[in-house]
């Protein structure tokens, strides 16, 4: 594999990423609020796939239908009874709350699906790709991913920027109190946020489970990939989250191309040393605001 | 410490008991291999106080300096390799090596904090977790470490003590491991050092304007604890026969049940450690081989406490009688009821 092709797959991997990192950009960017349960969302969301397409025998993109608002609503819930009353000016609760949501989520899931890999089969078009020149070849299925980030990331900056709903977002975001004066339950943003967030995560977890075979135990590694593509790109800006999904993919393929032909760090570590550079060179990231981490 | 007619103490009824009852149970337990011969206590008692020390010192930081780590594993990985290098390869021997290897992971916390400390709250938890996955990696990356092969302590290191020896000196360190952390809790919440960690935790921005230097004094715990992780991670290691840096990394292992510990028995409190380490216990009593189930009830009891009782079981009796068992809080005592 050239290295021009692996800068092209790196690109469409960071779709992937960018997907996972939307729900986290979006809760720091509204209410500040960090869900360490995150990456086992997503892999809940790809075994609930699983079970959805085993009892009615259908396409794990039809499953989506399923899955999604079921998460969504989920989402909902959890914000409204559980994650709401750990928000406040001490970041304790919240961290040790999902922390431990998502480390029983993941035993749960180990408990009920066992540690096996598992795998969601979308038919002939995981496999199909369009040959741009003698090396590059795009699949469909990664550039499908890419475009379903691009189209998620723009209707949520729309939705943000545009509407009265969007509007109420911001208000809340800049001050939850004036927000309060002026009518908006914040409570009742905060849970629609949440339920955003499970929405999208729900959504990357599937793709991923197209994608590549996962077990119960990857959820943490999702989590961190998410949080590295949101603190490249700089807090509380979505757009910055899509470019930091792309350069964390980028570096990641680049990486494993080094490591096929120079045996040296593997590409995950690669990734994981660009967001260490980012937070010792540009702490607010590439988009970010001075003084916002 | 006097003030006209008041006096500050950190002594209370319960303090003065607790302590002649602590030393009632230091005696006990650091002569439990005399009186236990069959080890039936001596072998669970080994993994209850490895878990104290490592639930003192993440209460340390997460519960009075506000640095809440999910990167503890990294201690603890590079206690357990120190350990392997200083002692199976290079033939030091195995007990200083447990000194040194917390000096080791003290050495190195320094360069963490370098990045950790750009982050704060939710993300400085996440942020330490990330390079704690960069050391686990680079750990199984390099030829010299192998950390992706099972390694363990074999003759080389441990020829010179016989079995039995052995396993009383890993208890005997993993006592002193826990009174140790406990101790140095106390000191540190007595201290000046300790004054200022809690007016950081209230409130930062008065901690500041009143001369409090945050970050001088977040390092300094920071350091202290990675040394004593590093050491206790030594420890794990002469207690179990076998590692490779998935087990000595583990998060699941050695931070999030560290935190389910501290939570379900009470963060920022001295005694919280104690009482959660005791359910731990009780729990893993039940329970015979399944390390699953133990994260899903540890893990649920935990989420549950952290929403609706924060203080934890010590909370919970502080609120049902207020009692102190360690003389760490400051309070103004009328001259007329100090004793002569």
């Amino acid at each position: 594999m050239s290295w021009a092709n692996a800068a092209v797959q790196g690109v469409l991997l960071g779709g992937l990423f960018a997907l996972v990192a939307t729900g986290l950009s979006l809760s720091f960017g509204v209410m500040r609020f960090v869900n360490l349960a995150h990456g086992d969302l997503a892999i809940l969301a790809a075994y609930l796939a699983v079970s959805t397409t085993t009892i009615l025998d259908v396409n794990p993109f039809v499953s989506l239908l399923v899955v999604v608002p079921l998460m969504a609503a989920a989402g909902y819930l959890t914000q409204r009874y559980v994650f709401d009353r750990t928000i406040g000016p001490d970041p304790l609760p919240a961290i040790l709350v999902t922390f431990g949501l998502g480390v029983v989520i993941q035993n749960a899931l180990l408990q009920h699906y066992s540690a096996d890999s598992q795998g969601l089969d979308a038919g002939s078009i995981e496999t199909a790709s369009i040959r741009l020149t003698d090396d590059i070849a795009v699949g469909w299925f990664p550039l499908l991913t890419l475009g379903t980030a691009v189209v998620v990331l723009v209707a949520l900056q729309l939705l943000l920027s545009r509407t009265r709903a969007g509007r109420a977002f911001r208000a809340t975001s800049d001050d939850p109190d004036t927000a309060r004066l002026m009518g908006i339950d914040d409570r009742r943003i905060y849970a629609r946020v949440m339920a955003i967030a499970f929405a999208t995560v729900a959504l990357a977890g599937v793709f991923i489970g197209i994608r590549q075979t996962f077990g119960p135990a990857e959820g943490p590694s999702i989590l961190l990939f998410g949080f590295e593509a949101v603190v490249i790109g700089g807090l509380g800006s979505l757009w910055g989250t899509l470019v930091g999904g792309i350069v964390l993919g980028v570096a990641q393929a680049l990486g494993n191309q080094v490591d096929v032909r120079y045996d040296l760090l593997s590409g995950v570590l690669f990734g994981h040393l660009l967001f260490l550079a980012v937070l010792a060179f540009r702490p607010q990231g590439l988009f970010g605001r001075q003084g916002r981490a | 410490m006097t003030c006209g007619a008041h006096r500050i103490s950190r002594r209370t009824p319960e303090s003065t008991a607790g302590l002649v009852v602590f030393g009632a149970l230091l005696v006990a337990l650091a002569t439990l291999p005399e009186w236990d011969p069959d080890r039936t206590l001596q072998v669970p008692l080994v993994t209850v106080l490895i878990y104290l020390s490592l639930a003192q010192m993440w209460n340390l930081l997460a519960g009075f300096a506000g640095l809440v780590s999910i990167g503890q594993q990294m201690f603890v990985g590079i206690g357990v390799y120190s350990l392997l290098t200083l002692a199976e390869d290079r033939g030091i021997d195995p007990y200083l090596s447990v000194v040194l290897a917390g000096l080791v992971a003290a050495v190195l916390s320094i360069p963490v904090a370098l990045f950790a400390f750009r982050l704060k709250g939710g993300y400085f938890a996440i942020g330490t977790w990330v390079i704690a996955e960069v050391v686990r990696l680079l750990v199984i990356e390099s030829d010299s470490l192998a950390g992706g092969d099972v390694r363990s302590l074999t003759r080389n290191s441990l020829g010179a003590y016989s079995r039995e020896a052995r396993d009383d000196i890993t208890y005997w360190l993993a006592l002193a491991l826990a009174v140790g952390a406990t101790a140095i809790v106390v000191l540190v919440l007595r201290s000046r050092l300790g004054l200022g960690l809690r007016a950081v935790r209230d409130s930062e921005g008065g901690a500041r304007g009143l001369g409090v230097d945050v970050g001088r004094t977040r390092l300094i715990v920071w350091v202290v604890a990675a040394f004593w992780t590093g050491a206790t991670g030594a420890v794990i290691l002469l207690n179990s026969p076998s590692a490779r840096a998935d087990s000595a990394f583990s998060v699941l292992r050695w931070t999030a049940l560290v935190i389910f510990i501290v939570v379900i028995g009470g963060v920022g409190s001295t005694t919280g450690p104690i009482l959660g380490v005791a359910v731990f216990w009780f729990i893993d009593e039940q329970l015979a081989e399944a390390d699953t189930w133990r994260f899903i009830i540890l893990g649920t009891v935990a989420v549950v406490m952290a929403v609706l009782a924060p203080k934890g079981l010590y909370g919970l009796l502080q609120r049902w009688r207020p009692v102190q068992f360690f003389p760490v809080r400051r309070r103004l005592v009328p001259r007329a009821e100090e004793p002569a």
